[in-house]
């Protein structure tokens, strides 16, 4: 298993390489500068700055710089918000985007699990088409869609919940944000799982179960369960691209001090430095999570050999 | 009159294809049905609608600022620059639709001729592109495509291709896995033996003959491409004004949607048909034509 580790994470500095060095080049041939302000700069000062950037070297000089910046856990300062390094940036802000995120994986993964198993243990009945039909709901309707019209009946008219704010993260104004995330994950993880269920369900072990006369709550609860989660793991990889993207639909509208927000106004305004930290923030993140999904795959999957 | 009833005599003895019994069994199925009249409904509003709404899209007319639905001769009401929201909605729909189906034939174009490679040439190569596709899709896509947006600006044809280079990716896997079991068919056997040449077999022999699991992932790209755009509208790196998209008038309509819901409920509403009606019909087809899948 520690080989398997070894050699993921090997495959992973490449990957991280490629990401940082494809986002650093998109970025600077981006037409402007971090230094275009409405009021133009006169062309010592911006040369000063630029030199205090270390921006005015050539570009292949300051890639290799950027990436021996990274090596030694250097993001280098934002080129926009004054004294501050990306790193206070992210350190700052992860924290909202984090809170979000994992309230809304854990409860999207607890109701959609749930929704899931019964509406394959009542496959074809009421309960199955009712929970389909949401499902089908979920995955049609986007967090644009549901994020406004939310806010517009029961924050607006109904004033049940707060419209937008994250004010330290009270619970109130942390409901409307996590539901939103949580939705479409929802939708997907209940169509999963009813569908591994099934499969499972006809499998020829439970029968087996069955036949030695097991209780239906072990059946279901023990060995099909087990199985039936295994697609479900795979899906932690993409689940958390999905809840990186809908962070920066959620984290415009509802206003919340997160990174999300961060990412488009720093890549409008050519905060190159602030744009490529996140950039590395997510990429890592991502290639971790596949890396986990892809150990639980194997502690749950006896038949998974890591190699 | 020979050569009629030949052809008589061969449509009786013809038993049902593979593809009749997919046709069956699509038609059978409701929701299916329904997303088909759905979105034949609204690709024809699309194409036919903007010659027919009395007012352009972009035509502003500052007299009637955000009138409701209904009033002033507008049927679906107007926006804050007096713009006819009918209009702008009809030549959104144009816009998504038109984009869901550019980018997913790029994404279809470049899957297809990747998987089909890897899948057939196998050994070494199949192993590197492969490995190469798993690497892209441990990526934070959205970031690139907004680098994409913001590096080059956002015109449609830079949005079809941007997501249409992501969304190749899933495809290029299906079809892989497809032309592996495809490859050691007798019929592949029989046209290497009669002489024809890799590429040849290719295209000839495998890519029609895995048409249906593609067909199936195309109608369900369809939608998440419009959902990429819509999302890139709503950030705003998508369309751009006067130009609308249905995410685009999203976007407008939640910052007005105190004042004018209209303006968030009417794109909203076109959106999520549209959405499922991809969606209805792209399951209906999974299970049509691989009903063991159900």
């Amino acid at each position: 298993m520690f080989r398997f580790i070894g050699r993921r994470l090997l495959v992973a500095i490449p990957t991280l390489f490629l990401v940082i060095t494809a986002a650093f080049f998109m970025m600077r041939a981006a037409p402007g500068s971090p230094f275009d302000l409405d009021r133009k700069l006169s062309p010592e000062i911006e040369r000063n700055v630029r030199e205090a950037y270390g921006m005015n070297k050539p570009l292949g000089q300051q890639y290799v710089d950027y990436l021996a910046g990274v090596v030694r856990g250097d993001l280098g300062p934002s080129l926009k918000y004054r004294d501050k390094t990306v790193l206070d940036i992210l350190k700052e802000n992860y924290p909202v985007s984090l809170k979000l995120g994992l309230s809304a994986i854990a409860i999207a993964a607890v109701v959609g699990l749930s929704l899931g198993v019964v509406a394959a243990l009542r496959q074809n009945g009421t309960v199955d088409n009712l929970v389909m039909a949401v499902a089908i709901l979920g995955v049609c309707i986007p967090t644009f869609v549901t994020a406004p019209l939310l806010v517009l009946v029961i924050a607006s008219h109904l004033g049940w919940l707060p419209t937008a704010g994250w004010n330290d993260g009270a619970l109130a104004n942390m409901v409307l944000p996590v539901v939103v995330l949580a939705l479409p994950q929802i939708a997907i993880i209940s169509r999963l799982t009813r569908a591994g269920m099934i499969e499972v369900l006809h499998s020829n072990y439970i029968r087996t179960a069955r036949a030695k006369g097991l209780p239906e709550h072990r059946i279901v609860g023990k060995h099909a369960l087990r199985a039936a989660i295994l697609p479900l793991v795979s899906y932690l990889g993409p689940a958390c691209a999905g809840l990186i993207t809908g962070s920066l639909v959620v984290e415009k509208i509802f206003n919340l001090p997160g990174l999300g927000k961060f990412f488009v106004i720093s890549a409008l305004q050519r905060d190159y430095t602030v744009v490529m930290g996140m950039v590395i923030f997510y990429a890592a993140l991502i290639l971790l999570l596949n890396l986990v999904a892809d150990l639980l795959y194997a502690a749950l999957d006896p038949r998974v050999r890591l190699a | 009159m020979i050569g009629r009833a030949a052809t008589m005599e061969a449509a009786a003895v013809r038993g049902r294809s593979l593809w009749d019994d997919a046709r069956r069994r699509l038609l059978r199925n409701r929701a299916a049905v329904a997303g088909m009249v759905v979105l034949a409904l609204l690709t024809l509003a699309a194409i036919v609608g903007p010659y027919l709404t009395p007012y352009a899209y972009d035509a502003v007319n500052k007299q009637h600022v955000w009138s409701p639905p209904l009033t002033d001769g507008h049927l679906l009401g107007t926006d804050a620059l007096g713009r006819d929201l009918l209009a702008r909605l009809l030549m959104g729909l144009r816009v998504s639709l038109a984009i869901g189906l550019v980018a997913t034939l790029v994404s279809l174009i470049i899957g297809v001729a990747w998987g089909a490679a890897a899948g057939y040439v196998g050994g070494r190569v199949d192993e590197t592109m492969m490995r190469i596709v798993d690497v892209l899709y441990s990526l934070p896509f959205i970031f690139f495509v907004i680098l994409m947006m913001v590096t080059f600006g956002s015109n449609l044809v830079l949005i079809f291709v941007a997501i249409g280079a992501v969304e190749w990716l899933t495809m290029s896997r299906i079809v892989r896995g497809q032309t592996l079991t495809l490859k050691h068919k007798e019929f592949v056997e029989a046209a290497r033996a009669a002489g024809l040449g890799p590429a040849g077999i290719i295209t000839r022999h495998i890519v029609p003959n895995l048409l249906g699991p593609v067909v199936v992932y195309v109608t369900l790209t369809i939608p998440a491409v419009i959902l990429a755009e819509s999302f890139l509208s709503f950030l705003g790196l998508g369309v751009q004004p006067p130009m609308a998209s249905l995410g685009s008038l999203i976007a407008g309509g939640a910052s007005d949607m105190e004042l004018a819901p209209w303006l968030l409920i009417f794109p909203s509403v076109v959106m999520v048909l549209t959405l499922m009606g991809f969606n209805f019909i792209g399951d209906g087809l999974r299970d049509a034509i691989d009903p063991k899948d159900r």
